[in-house]
């Protein structure tokens, strides 16, 4: 899983490295401990606050709508939001699945909002603390693994 | 294309448990032992404290700084899923802190006895915030320097905090560690 991963993240950010001096497609030091090239809020045109309101990262997040839907303009981060989700997903899963900051996911999770793209509702555990028939069942579930 | 309705499921329920400790203390360890690992990014604003220890000198301007969390993820059941999030060891990001325990369920202070003053923070944070939490002290390579008494006594810790020995790297006593945990929040709600 990590190798895959930082083989994806390698390909990406190669692929936004400006052209060096003998155009080389890969530079050396252009690895996963250089950090990404692209500044994270670039994909969202600098905005740091979501359009709608702020999202808790336990928040669900689900497509209403397949990512080939050509109804916006949408980057290639809103749709792989939408196709990640066509099963609902929390904020922190998007972010972690996507490896984008979780700033840059609730901000693009808002554009997907605004357009009626999503869905979004709470997980609400604050406010419903779960029931002992929940905890028990964790803990089993735990046990068994 | 819209999806149809019966697509749709109800999501699982998720519970939120935090692992906190000092900085190589095997917080990433302990999230890895039990489940599938993915770090996330999170960024806040540069705080005083970064003044110093970042290099920011050329670019000033820069407001943010990213931090890089574990997450952990083990689904319980259909209906049930549990997050695990290590949290930054580092005291410049404790801001960091409060949207993470904002509804969790409790937390794990790792404890590593040769710096045993590293998890001070963490245990005055979840008290203060009464947050249920256990200790639980890493032995690396099976070590055991302390009994758990005698790191009770030397975190102060309230008597019905328990603590427990673990090995991080060891997937049958890390997942114990959890249940240790949420055996404690019952005891608490009770």
């Amino acid at each position: 899983m990590s190798d895959k991963r930082s083989e994806q993240g390698r390909v990406r950010r190669a692929r936004h490295a400006p052209p060096g001096p003998e155009d080389h497609p890969e530079h050396h030091w252009l690895d996963d401990d250089a950090g990404p090239v692209v500044r994270p809020y670039t994909v969202t045109g600098g905005r740091a606050r979501p359009a709608t309101g702020a999202l808790d990262l336990l928040a669900y997040v689900e497509a209403l709508y397949a990512p080939e839907a050509d109804l916006v303009s949408l980057q290639p981060e809103h749709r792989a939001i939408l196709s990640l989700t066509r099963r609902a997903q929390s904020v922190a899963e998007i972010a972690g699945q996507l490896d984008l900051p979780i700033g840059v996911v609730r901000v693009l999770v808002g554009d997907l909002l605004q357009a009626n793209l999503v869905s979004t509702f709470d997980a609400d555990n604050s406010l419903n603390p779960p029931d002992e028939n929940t905890l028990q069942a964790v803990i089993d579930g735990l046990r068994a693994l | 294309m819209v999806f149809a309705p019966s697509e749709h499921r109800r999501p699982p329920r998720a519970l939120k448990i935090l692992v906190a400790g000092g900085f190589g203390v095997g917080k990433t360890t302990l999230v890895g032992s039990c489940s599938e690992i993915l770090p996330l990014q999170t960024e806040e604003s540069m705080t005083g404290a970064s003044i110093g220890t970042d290099d920011i000198v050329g670019v000033e301007t820069k407001e943010s700084t990213t931090v890089v969390m574990d997450f952990g993820r083990v689904g319980i059941s259909d209906d049930i899923v549990l997050y695990l999030f290590g949290t930054p060891g580092q005291d410049r990001f404790w801001f960091l802190w409060d949207e993470l325990a904002v509804g969790a369920l409790g937390a794990v202070v790792l404890a590593d006895t040769r710096r045993l003053a590293d998890c001070f923070p963490s245990v005055d944070y979840f008290e203060r915030r009464g947050t249920p939490f256990i200790v639980a002290v890493n032995c690396f390579n099976g070590e055991q320097r302390h009994t758990p008494d005698r790191v009770r006594d030397a975190l102060d810790l309230d008597p019905h905090v328990p603590v427990v020995l673990c090995d991080a790297r060891d997937r049958q006593s890390s997942k114990m560690v959890f249940v240790a945990l949420i055996e404690h929040v019952m005891a608490m709600a009770r």
